[in-house]
Protein backbone atom coordinates (compact mmCIF):
# COMPACT_ATOMS: atom_id res chain seq x y z
CA UNK A 1 0.00 0.00 0.00
CA UNK A 2 1.18 3.36 -0.82
CA UNK A 3 -0.68 5.73 1.79
CA UNK A 4 -3.79 4.84 3.82
CA UNK A 5 -5.92 7.62 5.33
CA UNK A 6 -8.27 6.61 8.47
CA UNK A 7 -10.90 9.05 9.23
CA UNK A 8 -8.27 11.79 9.16
CA UNK A 9 -8.91 15.17 10.44
CA UNK A 10 -6.84 18.39 10.41
CA UNK A 11 -7.98 21.66 12.47
CA UNK A 12 -5.41 24.02 12.09
CA UNK A 13 -3.85 26.20 14.66
CA UNK A 14 -6.42 29.07 14.07
CA UNK A 15 -9.55 26.64 14.65
CA UNK A 16 -10.11 26.45 11.03
CA UNK A 17 -11.03 22.80 9.95
CA UNK A 18 -9.21 21.73 6.55
CA UNK A 19 -10.38 18.55 7.03
CA UNK A 20 -12.88 16.41 7.94
CA UNK A 21 -13.23 11.93 8.25
CA UNK A 22 -10.94 11.56 5.50
CA UNK A 23 -10.14 7.87 4.39
CA UNK A 24 -8.62 7.25 1.45
CA UNK A 25 -5.78 4.60 -0.06
CA UNK A 26 -3.71 4.32 -2.94
CA UNK A 27 -1.86 1.44 -4.13
CA UNK A 28 1.63 1.21 -5.54
CA UNK A 29 1.92 2.91 -9.17
CA UNK A 30 -1.24 4.55 -9.06
CA UNK A 31 -2.14 7.83 -10.54
CA UNK A 32 -4.38 9.94 -8.29
CA UNK A 33 -5.64 13.67 -9.33
CA UNK A 34 -6.85 15.98 -6.58
CA UNK A 35 -9.65 18.46 -7.89
CA UNK A 36 -11.97 21.18 -6.03
CA UNK A 37 -12.54 24.56 -5.86
CA UNK A 38 -9.98 26.76 -3.83
CA UNK A 39 -9.55 26.62 0.13
CA UNK A 40 -11.37 22.83 -0.36
CA UNK A 41 -8.41 21.02 1.96
CA UNK A 42 -6.11 19.83 -1.34
CA UNK A 43 -2.73 21.27 -0.18
CA UNK A 44 -3.67 20.22 3.47
CA UNK A 45 -4.41 16.84 2.70
CA UNK A 46 -0.94 16.66 0.50
CA UNK A 47 0.76 18.00 3.56
CA UNK A 48 -0.34 14.87 5.97
CA UNK A 49 0.85 12.76 2.87
CA UNK A 50 3.96 14.38 3.33
CA UNK A 51 4.35 13.91 7.09
CA UNK A 52 4.52 17.71 7.39
CA UNK A 53 1.67 17.62 9.59
CA UNK A 54 0.30 15.25 11.40
CA UNK A 55 -3.94 14.61 11.83
CA UNK A 56 -5.73 16.42 14.66
CA UNK A 57 -7.55 13.06 14.72
CA UNK A 58 -7.89 9.77 12.76
CA UNK A 59 -4.65 7.54 11.38
CA UNK A 60 -2.27 8.26 8.84
CA UNK A 61 0.10 5.55 6.89
CA UNK A 62 2.11 6.16 4.51
CA UNK A 63 4.36 3.71 2.51
CA UNK A 64 3.35 1.22 5.57
CA UNK A 65 4.63 3.68 8.34
CA UNK A 66 2.77 5.41 10.74
CA UNK A 67 4.79 8.77 10.96
CA UNK A 68 3.68 9.65 14.63
CA UNK A 69 5.01 6.45 15.62
CA UNK A 70 8.24 5.57 14.10
CA UNK A 71 11.33 7.36 15.46
CA UNK A 72 13.62 10.45 14.27
CA UNK A 73 16.02 8.30 12.26
CA UNK A 74 13.23 6.13 10.70
CA UNK A 75 10.53 9.47 9.90
CA UNK A 76 14.05 10.47 8.22
CA UNK A 77 14.40 7.62 6.06
CA UNK A 78 10.45 7.21 5.40
CA UNK A 79 10.53 11.52 4.48
CA UNK A 80 13.32 10.88 1.96
CA UNK A 81 11.31 8.20 0.30
CA UNK A 82 8.29 10.95 -0.47
CA UNK A 83 8.76 13.84 -3.17
CA UNK A 84 6.58 16.93 -2.87
CA UNK A 85 6.75 19.37 -5.62
CA UNK A 86 5.88 22.41 -4.04
CA UNK A 87 3.40 25.08 -5.69
CA UNK A 88 5.61 28.20 -5.21
CA UNK A 89 9.05 26.34 -4.83
CA UNK A 90 10.87 26.37 -2.32
CA UNK A 91 14.64 27.27 -3.81
CA UNK A 92 16.87 29.86 -3.17
CA UNK A 93 16.76 32.86 -5.89
CA UNK A 94 20.89 32.37 -5.57
CA UNK A 95 21.21 29.00 -5.68
CA UNK A 96 22.39 27.33 -9.07
CA UNK A 97 19.86 25.59 -10.42
CA UNK A 98 22.00 22.30 -10.85
CA UNK A 99 22.54 22.51 -6.69
CA UNK A 100 18.73 22.72 -6.45
CA UNK A 101 18.09 19.86 -8.37
CA UNK A 102 20.88 17.43 -6.43
CA UNK A 103 19.25 18.85 -3.55
CA UNK A 104 17.36 16.63 -3.99
CA UNK A 105 18.94 13.19 -3.17
CA UNK A 106 20.63 14.80 0.15
CA UNK A 107 18.25 12.30 2.09
CA UNK A 108 20.05 9.83 0.81
CA UNK A 109 23.42 11.00 0.29
CA UNK A 110 25.90 10.51 2.95
CA UNK A 111 27.01 14.17 5.04
CA UNK A 112 30.85 14.43 3.03
CA UNK A 113 28.77 14.04 -0.06
CA UNK A 114 26.18 16.82 0.25
CA UNK A 115 28.65 19.16 1.18
CA UNK A 116 31.43 18.10 -1.00
CA UNK A 117 28.79 18.36 -3.66
CA UNK A 118 28.14 22.47 -3.05
CA UNK A 119 31.65 23.19 -4.06
CA UNK A 120 31.74 21.07 -7.07
CA UNK A 121 28.35 19.20 -8.30
CA UNK A 122 28.82 15.99 -7.71
CA UNK A 123 26.42 14.44 -10.43
CA UNK A 124 26.09 16.74 -13.26
CA UNK A 125 24.95 14.07 -15.71
CA UNK A 126 21.99 13.13 -13.32
CA UNK A 127 20.77 16.74 -12.66
CA UNK A 128 21.18 17.08 -16.72
CA UNK A 129 18.61 14.26 -17.44
CA UNK A 130 16.43 15.34 -15.20
CA UNK A 131 16.76 19.21 -16.09
CA UNK A 132 16.14 17.67 -19.94
CA UNK A 133 12.84 16.26 -19.28
CA UNK A 134 11.60 19.09 -18.12
CA UNK A 135 12.92 21.01 -20.97
CA UNK A 136 15.24 23.28 -19.23
CA UNK A 137 18.42 21.55 -19.44
CA UNK A 138 20.20 24.84 -20.79
CA UNK A 139 19.74 26.38 -17.73
CA UNK A 140 21.74 23.80 -15.74
CA UNK A 141 24.35 26.43 -14.59
CA UNK A 142 22.34 29.46 -14.23
CA UNK A 143 21.49 31.06 -10.68
CA UNK A 144 17.63 30.30 -9.89
CA UNK A 145 16.54 33.97 -9.60
CA UNK A 146 17.57 34.19 -13.53
CA UNK A 147 14.57 31.73 -14.14
CA UNK A 148 10.73 32.45 -14.56
CA UNK A 149 7.77 31.21 -12.65
CA UNK A 150 7.37 28.26 -14.86
CA UNK A 151 10.75 27.46 -15.74
CA UNK A 152 11.62 27.52 -11.32
CA UNK A 153 7.96 25.24 -11.17
CA UNK A 154 10.22 22.91 -13.62
CA UNK A 155 13.19 22.76 -11.43
CA UNK A 156 10.82 22.10 -8.13
CA UNK A 157 9.22 18.67 -10.47
CA UNK A 158 13.33 17.63 -11.56
CA UNK A 159 14.55 18.10 -8.03
CA UNK A 160 11.77 15.54 -7.31
CA UNK A 161 12.26 13.69 -10.30
CA UNK A 162 16.01 13.04 -9.33
CA UNK A 163 15.20 12.70 -5.79
CA UNK A 164 13.64 8.92 -6.83
CA UNK A 165 11.22 8.63 -3.92
CA UNK A 166 8.22 6.12 -4.01
CA UNK A 167 5.57 8.28 -3.35
CA UNK A 168 5.36 11.64 -5.19
CA UNK A 169 2.83 14.48 -3.99
CA UNK A 170 2.38 17.35 -6.43
CA UNK A 171 1.00 20.42 -5.65
CA UNK A 172 -0.57 22.20 -8.10
CA UNK A 173 3.03 21.17 -10.36
CA UNK A 174 2.03 23.21 -13.37
CA UNK A 175 0.26 26.49 -12.35
CA UNK A 176 2.82 28.68 -13.33
CA UNK A 177 3.59 26.95 -16.76
CA UNK A 178 2.33 27.64 -19.85
CA UNK A 179 -0.19 25.76 -21.28
CA UNK A 180 1.76 23.48 -23.89
CA UNK A 181 4.42 22.58 -21.63
CA UNK A 182 1.97 21.30 -18.86
CA UNK A 183 1.12 18.79 -20.75
CA UNK A 184 4.74 17.27 -20.92
CA UNK A 185 5.73 17.97 -17.19
CA UNK A 186 2.44 16.04 -16.78
CA UNK A 187 3.31 13.37 -19.11
CA UNK A 188 6.99 13.72 -17.52
CA UNK A 189 5.50 12.54 -14.07
CA UNK A 190 3.38 10.16 -15.27
CA UNK A 191 5.97 8.39 -16.64
CA UNK A 192 7.78 7.96 -13.69
CA UNK A 193 5.14 6.61 -11.93
CA UNK A 194 5.20 3.80 -15.09
CA UNK A 195 8.43 2.96 -15.24
CA UNK A 196 9.43 2.73 -11.31
CA UNK A 197 6.07 1.72 -9.78
CA UNK A 198 5.53 4.63 -7.86
CA UNK A 199 2.66 6.64 -6.87
CA UNK A 200 1.58 9.98 -7.63
CA UNK A 201 -1.31 12.13 -6.34
CA UNK A 202 -1.20 15.49 -7.78
CA UNK A 203 -3.82 18.74 -6.69
CA UNK A 204 -4.46 20.49 -9.93
CA UNK A 205 -7.03 23.69 -10.53
CA UNK A 206 -7.85 22.62 -14.53
CA UNK A 207 -10.04 20.03 -14.40
CA UNK A 208 -9.54 19.02 -18.30
CA UNK A 209 -5.36 18.48 -17.50
CA UNK A 210 -6.66 16.29 -14.36
CA UNK A 211 -9.35 14.28 -16.44
CA UNK A 212 -7.38 14.39 -19.09
CA UNK A 213 -3.98 12.39 -17.46
CA UNK A 214 -4.95 10.74 -14.62
CA UNK A 215 -7.45 7.52 -14.43
CA UNK A 216 -8.68 8.72 -10.76
CA UNK A 217 -10.36 11.63 -9.83
CA UNK A 218 -10.41 12.42 -6.29
CA UNK A 219 -13.17 15.82 -6.02
CA UNK A 220 -12.31 17.81 -2.88
CA UNK A 221 -14.59 19.71 -1.17
CA UNK A 222 -14.39 22.41 2.33
CA UNK A 223 -12.65 19.32 3.98
CA UNK A 224 -15.01 16.48 2.61
CA UNK A 225 -13.91 13.98 -0.05
CA UNK A 226 -17.40 14.30 -2.64
CA UNK A 227 -16.58 11.47 -5.03
CA UNK A 228 -13.68 9.37 -5.45
CA UNK A 229 -13.93 7.72 -9.41
CA UNK A 230 -12.22 6.63 -12.37
CA UNK A 231 -11.78 9.29 -14.98
CA UNK A 232 -14.44 7.67 -17.13
CA UNK A 233 -17.59 8.29 -14.42
CA UNK A 234 -16.89 11.83 -13.95
CA UNK A 235 -19.88 13.54 -14.87
CA UNK A 236 -20.27 17.21 -15.93
CA UNK A 237 -23.37 17.27 -13.03
CA UNK A 238 -20.65 16.03 -10.67
CA UNK A 239 -18.50 18.62 -11.34
CA UNK A 240 -20.96 20.78 -11.82
CA UNK A 241 -21.84 20.45 -8.16
CA UNK A 242 -18.05 20.10 -7.13
CA UNK A 243 -18.02 23.84 -8.27
CA UNK A 244 -20.96 25.71 -7.18
CA UNK A 245 -19.49 27.93 -5.07
CA UNK A 246 -17.41 29.47 -7.80
CA UNK A 247 -20.11 29.53 -10.88
CA UNK A 248 -17.59 27.98 -13.65
CA UNK A 249 -15.48 25.25 -14.00
CA UNK A 250 -11.20 26.19 -13.73
CA UNK A 251 -9.81 24.82 -16.79
CA UNK A 252 -6.58 25.61 -19.02
CA UNK A 253 -7.26 29.19 -20.67
CA UNK A 254 -10.87 28.93 -20.21
CA UNK A 255 -11.43 26.43 -22.59
CA UNK A 256 -14.74 24.79 -22.71
CA UNK A 257 -14.59 21.33 -21.27
CA UNK A 258 -16.15 18.41 -23.11
CA UNK A 259 -16.87 15.63 -21.25
CA UNK A 260 -18.48 12.06 -22.64
CA UNK B 1 -17.20 67.95 16.18
CA UNK B 2 -16.81 69.21 13.02
CA UNK B 3 -16.84 66.48 10.44
CA UNK B 4 -14.34 68.97 8.38
CA UNK B 5 -11.34 68.59 10.61
CA UNK B 6 -9.68 65.60 10.66
CA UNK B 7 -8.87 63.78 13.93
CA UNK B 8 -5.69 64.69 15.76
CA UNK B 9 -2.52 62.68 15.31
CA UNK B 10 -3.29 59.63 17.62
CA UNK B 11 0.88 59.24 17.78
CA UNK B 12 1.83 62.81 18.68
CA UNK B 13 0.87 62.11 22.54
CA UNK B 14 3.21 58.82 22.71
CA UNK B 15 6.42 60.67 20.46
CA UNK B 16 6.04 63.40 22.53
CA UNK B 17 6.30 61.86 25.88
CA UNK B 18 8.88 59.56 24.63
CA UNK B 19 11.04 62.64 23.56
CA UNK B 20 10.56 64.32 27.22
CA UNK B 21 11.82 60.95 28.64
CA UNK B 22 14.81 60.34 26.95
CA UNK B 23 16.22 63.66 27.58
CA UNK B 24 15.06 63.94 31.13
CA UNK B 25 17.15 60.53 31.46
CA UNK B 26 20.19 61.66 29.13
CA UNK B 27 20.70 65.45 30.76
CA UNK B 28 21.88 63.40 34.29
CA UNK B 29 23.89 61.33 32.13
CA UNK B 30 25.86 63.60 30.43
CA UNK B 31 26.30 65.56 34.09
CA UNK B 32 27.86 61.80 35.41
CA UNK B 33 30.29 61.22 32.57
CA UNK B 34 31.65 65.12 33.18
CA UNK B 35 30.81 65.70 29.98
CA UNK B 36 31.75 69.28 29.32
CA UNK B 37 32.57 70.82 25.37
CA UNK B 38 33.88 74.14 27.17
CA UNK B 39 36.99 71.84 28.21
CA UNK B 40 37.90 71.45 25.17
CA UNK B 41 38.42 75.37 24.54
CA UNK B 42 39.61 76.12 27.66
CA UNK B 43 42.70 78.33 27.05
CA UNK B 44 45.73 76.09 29.29
CA UNK B 45 44.35 72.89 27.33
CA UNK B 46 44.25 74.40 23.72
CA UNK B 47 48.12 75.10 24.27
CA UNK B 48 48.95 71.95 25.02
CA UNK B 49 47.09 70.56 22.14
CA UNK B 50 48.13 72.98 19.84
CA UNK B 51 51.92 72.10 20.79
CA UNK B 52 51.18 68.05 20.49
CA UNK B 53 49.40 68.84 17.13
CA UNK B 54 52.23 71.16 15.31
CA UNK B 55 54.35 68.18 16.33
CA UNK B 56 52.88 66.19 13.75
CA UNK B 57 53.85 67.56 10.72
CA UNK B 58 55.75 66.25 8.77
CA UNK B 59 55.25 63.32 9.28
CA UNK B 60 57.71 60.92 9.91
CA UNK B 61 58.36 58.19 6.61
CA UNK B 62 62.11 57.82 7.05
CA UNK B 63 63.21 54.45 5.74
CA UNK B 64 64.03 53.18 9.24
CA UNK B 65 60.93 53.87 10.82
CA UNK B 66 58.49 52.78 7.78
CA UNK B 67 60.67 48.88 8.31
CA UNK B 68 59.33 49.35 11.59
CA UNK B 69 56.14 49.99 10.86
CA UNK B 70 55.88 47.35 8.16
CA UNK B 71 56.81 44.62 11.03
CA UNK B 72 54.17 45.80 12.94
CA UNK B 73 51.52 46.21 10.57
CA UNK B 74 52.23 42.63 9.47
CA UNK B 75 51.85 41.32 13.40
CA UNK B 76 48.57 43.72 13.83
CA UNK B 77 47.11 42.00 11.14
CA UNK B 78 48.28 38.34 11.82
CA UNK B 79 46.73 38.60 15.31
CA UNK B 80 43.27 39.77 13.83
CA UNK B 81 43.42 36.96 11.45
CA UNK B 82 44.51 34.07 13.34
CA UNK B 83 42.03 35.95 16.17
CA UNK B 84 38.84 35.60 13.74
CA UNK B 85 40.14 32.41 12.32
CA UNK B 86 39.94 30.89 15.68
CA UNK B 87 37.18 32.78 16.44
CA UNK B 88 34.91 31.62 14.12
CA UNK B 89 36.27 27.77 14.84
CA UNK B 90 34.22 28.26 18.12
CA UNK B 91 31.64 30.53 17.02
CA UNK B 92 30.51 28.81 13.95
CA UNK B 93 29.95 25.69 16.09
CA UNK B 94 27.56 27.46 18.67
CA UNK B 95 26.09 29.82 16.16
CA UNK B 96 24.54 26.61 14.86
CA UNK B 97 23.67 25.43 17.89
CA UNK B 98 21.55 28.78 19.08
CA UNK B 99 19.88 28.72 15.45
CA UNK B 100 16.08 28.15 15.62
CA UNK B 101 15.63 27.54 11.79
CA UNK B 102 17.55 24.77 11.85
CA UNK B 103 15.67 22.45 14.85
CA UNK B 104 13.70 19.35 14.27
CA UNK B 105 11.37 20.56 16.69
CA UNK B 106 9.77 22.82 13.77
CA UNK B 107 9.08 19.62 11.58
CA UNK B 108 8.66 17.37 14.14
CA UNK B 109 5.21 15.07 14.31
CA UNK B 110 3.34 16.32 17.27
CA UNK B 111 3.17 13.05 18.81
CA UNK B 112 6.88 13.12 19.29
CA UNK B 113 6.80 17.02 20.31
CA UNK B 114 7.83 15.74 24.29
CA UNK B 115 11.29 14.38 22.53
CA UNK B 116 12.22 18.01 21.73
CA UNK B 117 12.55 19.81 24.64
CA UNK B 118 16.17 18.66 25.14
CA UNK B 119 17.38 20.42 22.28
CA UNK B 120 15.04 23.85 23.49
CA UNK B 121 18.06 23.82 26.68
CA UNK B 122 20.49 22.78 24.43
CA UNK B 123 20.08 26.42 22.25
CA UNK B 124 19.47 28.17 25.66
CA UNK B 125 22.85 26.56 27.05
CA UNK B 126 24.38 27.55 23.42
CA UNK B 127 22.86 30.87 23.57
CA UNK B 128 24.09 31.36 27.38
CA UNK B 129 27.93 30.35 26.31
CA UNK B 130 27.84 33.01 23.60
CA UNK B 131 26.82 35.75 26.38
CA UNK B 132 29.55 34.65 28.91
CA UNK B 133 32.01 35.09 25.67
CA UNK B 134 31.49 38.08 24.73
CA UNK B 135 30.65 39.75 28.16
CA UNK B 136 34.24 40.31 29.29
CA UNK B 137 35.92 43.01 26.64
CA UNK B 138 39.11 41.49 24.69
CA UNK B 139 41.36 44.46 26.18
CA UNK B 140 40.50 42.57 29.66
CA UNK B 141 41.51 39.17 28.38
CA UNK B 142 44.46 40.82 26.95
CA UNK B 143 45.49 42.15 30.34
CA UNK B 144 44.99 38.85 32.27
CA UNK B 145 46.46 36.65 29.39
CA UNK B 146 50.17 38.79 28.73
CA UNK B 147 50.13 38.05 32.49
CA UNK B 148 49.93 34.50 32.09
CA UNK B 149 51.78 34.23 28.24
CA UNK B 150 54.36 37.01 28.50
CA UNK B 151 54.32 39.95 25.86
CA UNK B 152 53.55 38.87 22.77
CA UNK B 153 51.00 38.48 20.08
CA UNK B 154 49.65 35.56 20.98
CA UNK B 155 48.37 37.20 24.50
CA UNK B 156 46.46 39.26 21.44
CA UNK B 157 45.50 36.14 19.77
CA UNK B 158 43.69 34.26 22.15
CA UNK B 159 42.15 37.36 23.71
CA UNK B 160 40.40 38.23 20.19
CA UNK B 161 39.65 34.28 19.71
CA UNK B 162 37.86 34.90 23.25
CA UNK B 163 35.64 37.38 22.50
CA UNK B 164 35.29 37.51 19.19
CA UNK B 165 33.80 33.80 19.25
CA UNK B 166 31.21 35.37 21.32
CA UNK B 167 30.15 38.04 18.67
CA UNK B 168 30.52 36.36 16.16
CA UNK B 169 28.08 33.22 17.10
CA UNK B 170 25.74 35.95 18.05
CA UNK B 171 25.10 37.40 15.00
CA UNK B 172 25.84 34.45 12.80
CA UNK B 173 22.78 32.80 14.60
CA UNK B 174 20.59 36.02 13.99
CA UNK B 175 21.50 36.16 10.81
CA UNK B 176 20.98 32.51 10.12
CA UNK B 177 17.27 32.71 12.17
CA UNK B 178 16.63 36.18 9.74
CA UNK B 179 16.91 33.95 6.39
CA UNK B 180 14.21 32.45 4.30
CA UNK B 181 13.13 29.48 6.55
CA UNK B 182 11.62 27.86 3.53
CA UNK B 183 13.77 26.05 1.46
CA UNK B 184 15.56 24.50 4.90
CA UNK B 185 12.23 23.53 5.86
CA UNK B 186 11.10 21.80 2.49
CA UNK B 187 14.48 20.23 2.38
CA UNK B 188 14.15 18.51 6.43
CA UNK B 189 10.34 17.38 4.69
CA UNK B 190 12.60 15.62 2.36
CA UNK B 191 14.79 13.60 4.86
CA UNK B 192 17.78 16.13 4.27
CA UNK B 193 20.22 15.99 7.55
CA UNK B 194 20.34 19.48 9.56
CA UNK B 195 23.35 20.20 8.32
CA UNK B 196 23.06 19.62 4.89
CA UNK B 197 19.27 21.24 5.01
CA UNK B 198 21.84 24.51 6.59
CA UNK B 199 24.11 24.19 3.25
CA UNK B 200 21.85 24.11 0.22
CA UNK B 201 18.16 25.98 1.83
CA UNK B 202 19.76 28.94 4.05
CA UNK B 203 23.33 29.49 3.28
CA UNK B 204 23.04 30.43 -0.15
CA UNK B 205 20.55 33.13 1.00
CA UNK B 206 22.90 34.82 3.76
CA UNK B 207 26.08 34.25 2.76
CA UNK B 208 26.41 37.44 1.69
CA UNK B 209 25.22 38.90 4.91
CA UNK B 210 27.72 36.13 6.70
CA UNK B 211 30.63 36.97 4.95
CA UNK B 212 30.30 41.32 5.11
CA UNK B 213 29.87 40.88 8.76
CA UNK B 214 33.07 38.30 9.25
CA UNK B 215 34.70 40.68 7.13
CA UNK B 216 33.85 43.89 9.44
CA UNK B 217 34.71 41.92 12.48
CA UNK B 218 37.87 41.34 11.13
CA UNK B 219 38.36 45.33 10.50
CA UNK B 220 37.42 45.34 14.37
CA UNK B 221 39.48 42.85 15.23
CA UNK B 222 42.71 44.82 13.95
CA UNK B 223 41.57 48.19 14.98
CA UNK B 224 41.27 45.97 18.94
CA UNK B 225 44.65 44.77 18.05
CA UNK B 226 46.18 47.57 18.03
CA UNK B 227 44.61 48.84 21.41
CA UNK B 228 45.59 45.43 22.92
CA UNK B 229 49.12 46.23 21.96
CA UNK B 230 49.00 49.73 24.10
CA UNK B 231 48.82 46.79 27.21
CA UNK B 232 51.88 44.94 25.37
CA UNK B 233 50.44 42.67 22.82
CA UNK B 234 52.27 43.19 20.21
CA UNK B 235 51.78 44.86 17.00
CA UNK B 236 51.21 48.64 15.80
CA UNK B 237 49.88 49.15 19.27
CA UNK B 238 53.19 48.71 20.92
CA UNK B 239 54.78 50.56 18.57
CA UNK B 240 52.71 53.43 18.89
CA UNK B 241 52.74 53.76 22.50
CA UNK B 242 56.30 54.35 22.09
CA UNK B 243 55.78 57.28 20.16
CA UNK B 244 52.82 58.70 21.89
CA UNK B 245 55.20 58.18 24.99
CA UNK B 246 57.91 60.31 23.80
CA UNK B 247 55.37 62.69 22.12
CA UNK B 248 56.39 62.11 18.56
CA UNK B 249 54.01 63.71 16.38
CA UNK B 250 55.60 62.53 13.24
CA UNK B 251 55.83 58.78 14.02
CA UNK B 252 51.69 59.21 15.25
CA UNK B 253 50.51 60.56 12.33
CA UNK B 254 52.90 57.87 9.85
CA UNK B 255 50.69 55.41 11.86
CA UNK B 256 47.02 56.93 12.14
CA UNK B 257 48.01 56.96 8.05
CA UNK B 258 48.62 53.29 8.22
CA UNK B 259 45.34 52.90 10.43
CA UNK B 260 43.68 54.54 7.38
CA UNK B 261 45.05 52.20 5.12
CA UNK B 262 44.18 49.25 6.45
CA UNK B 263 40.78 50.06 7.07
CA UNK B 264 40.60 51.08 3.04
CA UNK B 265 42.24 46.98 2.86
CA UNK B 266 39.16 45.88 4.17
CA UNK B 267 36.75 47.64 2.71
CA UNK B 268 38.19 46.44 -0.50
CA UNK B 269 38.27 42.95 0.89
CA UNK B 270 34.53 42.80 1.86
CA UNK B 271 33.32 44.42 -1.83
CA UNK B 272 35.20 42.03 -3.54
CA UNK B 273 33.86 38.99 -1.62
CA UNK B 274 29.94 40.30 -1.47
CA UNK B 275 30.55 40.59 -5.46
CA UNK B 276 31.78 36.92 -5.61
CA UNK B 277 29.22 35.16 -3.12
Amino acid sequence: MSFHLEQASLTHSDGNRALENISLTAAHGERIALIGPSGAGKTSLLRLLATSLSPSSGAVSVLNHAPAQIDVNALKNLRSRIGMVHQAPPLPPRQRVITAVLAGRLGRWPLWKSLLSLLYPLDIIGAHQQLARMGIADRLYDRCDKLSGGQLQRVGVARVLYQQPDLILADEPVSAVDPTLADQVLVELLVETRSRQVTLIASLHAVDLALKHFPRIVGLRAGHIIFDLPAQQITAALLRDLYATEGTLPTQDNRPLMLP
Amino acid sequence: MNPRTPPRDPALLPRLSLTVLALAVLWPMLLLAEFNPAALFDAKNLKVMRHFLATFLPPDFSPDFLQLIATATLETLAIATAGIALAMCLGVPLALIATRSLSLSQIAMRADSRRWQGSDALRWAGRGVLMLLRGIPEIVWALLLVRALGLGPAAGVLALAITYSGMLGKVYAEILESGDARPTLALLESGSGRLAALGYGLLPGVLRELTSYTVYRWECAVRASIIMGFVGAGGLGQLMELSMRMLNGGEVVTIFITFLLMVMLADGISHVLRKMT
